[in-house]
């Protein structure tokens, strides 16, 4: 293998991996505050057209991101008024916004299916970008990857070193004590959700908008889904969710350089390769009952009332 | 006048039967909505949605024949549900019955004999429960979540269907497209009414809601998978066996999927295609919790939901309306049953505004 193509392939694979790197930290935080939203792919898909519209209207890539942003958390405000303020099973509220996601994203996307749009130029910085090798690595990416470590960043800072970060695991851990403590559990946990649907929104625009760049029916294609298996694989550790990300970026970026490898097996097989490493994966970390117990947000999934209690 | 939220003393069991019927009437009322945006004229949009498809005899067969499959899983699905083991991978397991039954039909393609449709049938049920066995056995053997694992197996299963329809099981006088070759009329199911497409797999689908109802209700088992839904310890302690229901619970939503998956290519289909299913195997999630995880339920709702198939089809013909719609209806219908449930452990007052005693000195 030469080195040009190891190096496109180790740039594919962080291409690949952002748009999980996005919904996956999207969702732990969300997890965090106790809540488990099924609604990932739901949220991307709907993001995605909404982002791929107002690229193709505006061509500013910082409204498609606002706007696939706010479309993501709007689906999470649905999906957050069931299960917080009416108190709906959390499985079905989430299995609801993804089957919900999937047919608005499609009746939205209609007029949009063979429309082409430029995608996001890649940064080009003075210098950084010409160094060999290194500046092809490092510094030849467009902005919303660059973006999504800002993201990491921010997690890493917010869960760790701030008050609200501890605030917010306390009222996963156990929202009765953060209740009687006098936080707001449900409001808390609306923020988390939002905040959750605006990353997963934001995941989908870089998939219809840089990654592909073009709008196709459920083109997040399981990617939702993943991103929720990332965050148990990740024993719901920000950096760890980083790492799973590119490593299925790299296996779908795989799939379309075997073949060059001179080895012949039929597509279908490839495509199947990230959905079978995210069973591989899930069952490789989660038949150590303890470390999910001892990792898993306390109170995942279950519902609180704040006068039941 | 101000309005008061207040839990319930004892859960509704008056709105558990209405709630459903609310969101009927909610979704109906957004679908309005929605065509005058769309600039339709409301009336006219609602004709072709919801009435013009089932006019005649033949769109009622159409109603049921979209029903059939949306029933038979939501029953094997609400087995499942009943005891929080939650299935999403019908419509992979409905891909799985599809690819051993008609690879069935496809290997006696020459021969006349009538036990074929039966193979056929036997092989769509090991396909789709051979296929919900995975996602149980991982469970119970390494712990991992089924609604994970499940999910994933269905883009493989469609991957494995593609694969065959393009490969070896692709029909070689096809023109280059991807199908096979057509069924024979052995491993066709016979239809019932003239004049219609209603096969006799609808039967299959019919006694598939009684015995779910004497499963569900009436069985032991039945209610161990309700009390293990309901507080697991209980069931723990009782001493069921939760690993038992869990197998249970998986491998009934596969082996409806997998006849329902049979039913469609010796049904309506005739032959393999790449898509076998228009999103039964999710659709009937919904189904399954609008019917109230109840059989009787059940069928009810897969009426409504392939109703909702249905307008959308004719809604594109006659309107020029996206048959997306489909899907915007479906998940809307979902999420006001699941609002509305809220009125089964809560009650809204209404009472005036009353100046409250003492307050003033």
């Amino acid at each position: 293998m030469n080195p040009d193509t190891l190096m496109n392939i180790l740039i594919a694979t962080i291409a690949a991996g952002t748009p999980l790197v996005y919904a996956a930290l999207g969702e732990l935080i969300v997890e965090k505050s106790g809540v488990l939203n099924l609604g990932v792919e739901g949220m991307m898909l709907v993001g995605a057209i909404s982002g791929f519209i107002a690229m193709a209207k505006t061509g500013s890539i910082i409204i498609a991101v606002s706007c696939g942003m706010l479309a993501g958390a709007l689906m999470a405000l649905i999906f957050a008024i069931l299960t917080l303020s009416l108190m709906a099973n959390q499985v079905a509220s989430g299995l609801a916004l993804t089957i919900f996601g999937t047919g608005l994203s499609a009746f939205m996307g209609i007029e949009y299916t063979s429309v082409a749009l430029k995608g996001v130029p890649e940064l080009s910085i003075p210098v950084l970008s010409n160094i060999p090798i290194l500046g092809q690595l490092i510094f030849s990416y467009d902005i919303l990857i660059y973006m999504s470590l800002v993201l990491l960043a921010g997690v890493l800072w917010f869960l760790y070193k701030t008050r609200a970060g501890l605030i917010l695991k306390a009222v996963g851990e156990s929202p009765k004590s953060g209740h009687a403590l006098g936080f707001s559990v449900i409001g808390i946990r609306y923020l988390a959700v939002l905040f959750g649907g605006a990353m997963a929104g934001l995941g989908g625009v870089y998939l219809a908008v840089a990654y592909t760049p073009m709008w196709v029916e459920g083109m997040v294609a399981g990617r939702g889904w993943v991103s929720l298996a990332l965050v148990v694989f990740a024993t719901w550790r920000p950096a760890r969710v980083m790492i799973g990300a590119y490593l299925f970026g790299g296996v779908t970026i795989l799939q379309f350089h075997i073949q060059g490898f001179g080895f012949e097996i039929p597509a279908q097989i490839l495509s199947m390769l990230p959905y079978l490493a995210t069973i591989l994966v899930l069952v490789f970390i989660s038949r150590d009952k303890n470390l999910i117990r001892l990792n898993s947000p306390a109170s995942l999934g279950i519902t609180f009332h704040p006068e039941n209690n | 006048m101000v309005f008061k939220i207040e839990p319930r003393p004892i859960p509704s069991k008056a709105m558990k039967y209405f709630s459903p019927l609310i969101a009927a009437l909610l979704m109906l009322f957004s679908g309005l909505l929605i065509f005058i945006l769309l600039g339709k004229n409301p009336a006219l949009a609602f004709h072709a949605f919801f009435i013009e498809p089932i006019n005649d005899l033949y769109g009622l067969g159409e109603l049921i024949i979209k029903a059939s499959p949306l029933m038979i899983i939501g029953v094997g699905l609400a087995i499942g549900f009943k005891a929080n083991i939650w299935n999403i991978g019908a419509e992979g397991q409905l891909a799985m019955g599809a690819i051993f039954g008609g690879g069935v039909a496809l290997y006696f393609n020459e021969s006349t004999s009538s036990l074929i449709l039966p193979a056929m049938f036997a092989g769509g049920i090991i396909g789709g429960m051979l296929w919900a066995s995975i996602p149980a056995f991982l469970k119970i053997r390494y712990n991992a979540n089924e609604i994970l694992v499940s999910l994933m197996l269905n883009y493989v299963a469609i991957l494995i269907l593609s694969l065959l329809i393009h490969g070896p099981w692709k029909d070689p006088q096809g023109y280059g497209f991807p199908q096979s070759v057509l069924f024979s009329d052995s491993a066709l199911l016979p239809i019932m009414i003239e004049g219609t497409r209603l096969h006799a797999g609808v039967l299959i689908s019919f006694a598939a809601v009684g015995v779910g109802w004497i499963f569900l209700l009436k069985s032991f088992i039945g209610y161990q998978l309700q009390v293990s839904g309901l507080a697991i310890n209980a069931a723990a302690y009782a001493g069921f066996k939760y690993k038992k229901m869990i197998w249970i619970g998986l491998l009934s939503g596969g082996l409806a999927a997998g006849i329902a998956g049979v039913s469609e290519i010796a049904g309506p289909i005739g032959q393999l295609l790449p898509s076998v299913s228009p999103g039964y195997g999710f659709a009937a999630i919904i189904v399954a919790y609008v019917g109230r995880l109840h059989p009787g339920g059940i069928f009810l709702s897969s009426l409504l939901m392939a109703l909702l198939y249905l307008g959308g089809e004719s809604g594109q013909m006659n309107l020029d309306l996206p048959s997306a719609v489909t899907g915007v209806f479906q998940g809307m219908l979902l999420f006001y049953l699941l609002a509305a449930d809220f009125l089964i452990n809560f009650r809204i007052r209404f009472k005036l505004n009353q100046p409250v005693k003492g307050a003033n000195p």
